[in-house]
């Protein structure tokens, strides 16, 4: 009995240790939301240091829980540095966030931002929409709820 | 008619959340300014006779990426300021919403990292908005020509902000060289990743 206890205790630990963020290249990023099918990406850039990101992340999950069964699929990527990933794991466990986390490592802001977005000057938040491998919409700042979920409605239809 | 729905939208959710696009771009004349400084005394361009031009930073407080690079902009105007272009320094901040930038707190931080330039505050964000800055820190290259202060570069300072020892593209420095050797910067503009400025609701 006690064994069981000692087994199912590390297998706890070992869930709760699964890292929830992971680092991704631009290519990897791009390869994994600009795919040729029906899914509408959503894809969030932000960063624990970036108080007007976190206070959207919320809107974000709510928007993947309300339109759950939908093509939809909401994606976080960090912009601090590689070297936070740990304390970026955290946060986002501690904020409980659902949607799949990365953290970006790619190098040149000024070479990777244009390959992103030409329009985008490199202030976050920014939220990229993308469906059957074309940019729907893009935006550099944040959203309210009520916006986020009409862009996400017509980026559906 | 999606793409014109979806365009209509975009235009709209832009128009009434966010500062109009603009600003200037490269060669375009750069308006003068008289802003605060943190030593109470009003700055003005034209205040710097001998000035071949400027190193125009906005940059604030709060922000960790400007945090990040106080040391290196301070650096910049140790190098540069002999050489006929300062550093002048502009906090754009709505010191409402963000009470580490304002007035009192850019003083204390003036005061605490020994800046060697003046941190002026933008408080009407007037400047920032005729120089089209959107994060911090943005810099802008001018040099005094017959004709006006011309924008000469716009951008990043380097292209590393977590790792000073790292850079491998200082932009600012070899922009200004390259004008104090009378020929233009390349590249004359790049990209960073940076703050937000916090306009003020309007």
């Amino acid at each position: 009995m006690f064994m069981l206890y000692v087994i199912l205790t590390a297998l706890w630990a070992g869930l709760a240790d699964t890292p929830k963020v992971r680092e991704i290249s631009l290519e990897q990023l791009q390869s994994a939301t600009l795919l040729n099918n029906d899914t509408l990406y959503v894809v969030n850039f932000w960063a624990t240091w970036c108080k007007p990101c976190v206070a959207e992340m919320p809107y974000f999950e709510e928007a993947a829980t309300k339109f759950e069964g939908k093509k939809v699929k909401v994606v976080f990527v960090s912009l601090n540095y590689p070297r936070e990933i740990a304390s970026v794991d955290k946060f986002v466990k501690q904020k409980k966030i659902e949607s799949d986390c990365y953290i970006l490592n790619a190098g040149n802001p000024n070479v990777w931002i244009d390959k992103v977005e030409k329009e985008w000057g490199g202030s976050i938040p920014a939220t990229l929409l993308y469906k059957n491998g074309k940019k729907l919409f893009f935006r550099e700042g944040e959203f309210t709820q009520t916006e986020l979920d009409s862009i996400i409605k017509t980026g559906l239809q | 008619m999606k793409k014109t729905i979806f365009l209509a939208m975009a235009v709209f959710l832009l128009a009434s959340s966010f500062k109009p696009e603009g600003g200037y771009k490269v060669g375009d004349e750069a308006v003068d300014f008289k802003l605060k400084n943190v030593n109470g005394k009003d700055v003005s361009l034209a205040d710097y006779k001998d000035a071949k031009g400027y190193i125009v930073v906005f940059t604030c407080n709060h922000c960790p990426f400007s945090v990040k690079y106080e040391d290196r902009i301070i650096a910049l105007d140790k190098k540069y300021r002999a050489l006929g272009y300062p550093v002048i320094a502009i906090n754009p901040n709505d010191a409402v919403t963000h009470e580490s930038d304002n007035f009192e707190n850019m003083k204390k931080r003036a005061r605490e990292k020994k800046f060697t330039f003046p941190y002026l505050q933008d408080e009407s964000q007037t400047i920032a908005t005729s120089y089209g800055a959107t994060r911090t820190p943005h810099v802008y290259i001018l040099k005094k020509e017959a004709k006006g202060n011309i924008v000469k570069y716009i951008g990043a300072i380097d292209d590393n902000s977590d790792d000073e020892k790292a850079v491998k593209e200082k932009y600012v420095e070899k922009a200004v060289d390259a004008l104090l050797s009378g020929k233009d910067a390349e590249p004359n503009f790049t990209k960073a990743i940076g703050c937000t400025i916090k306009w003020k609701k309007s």
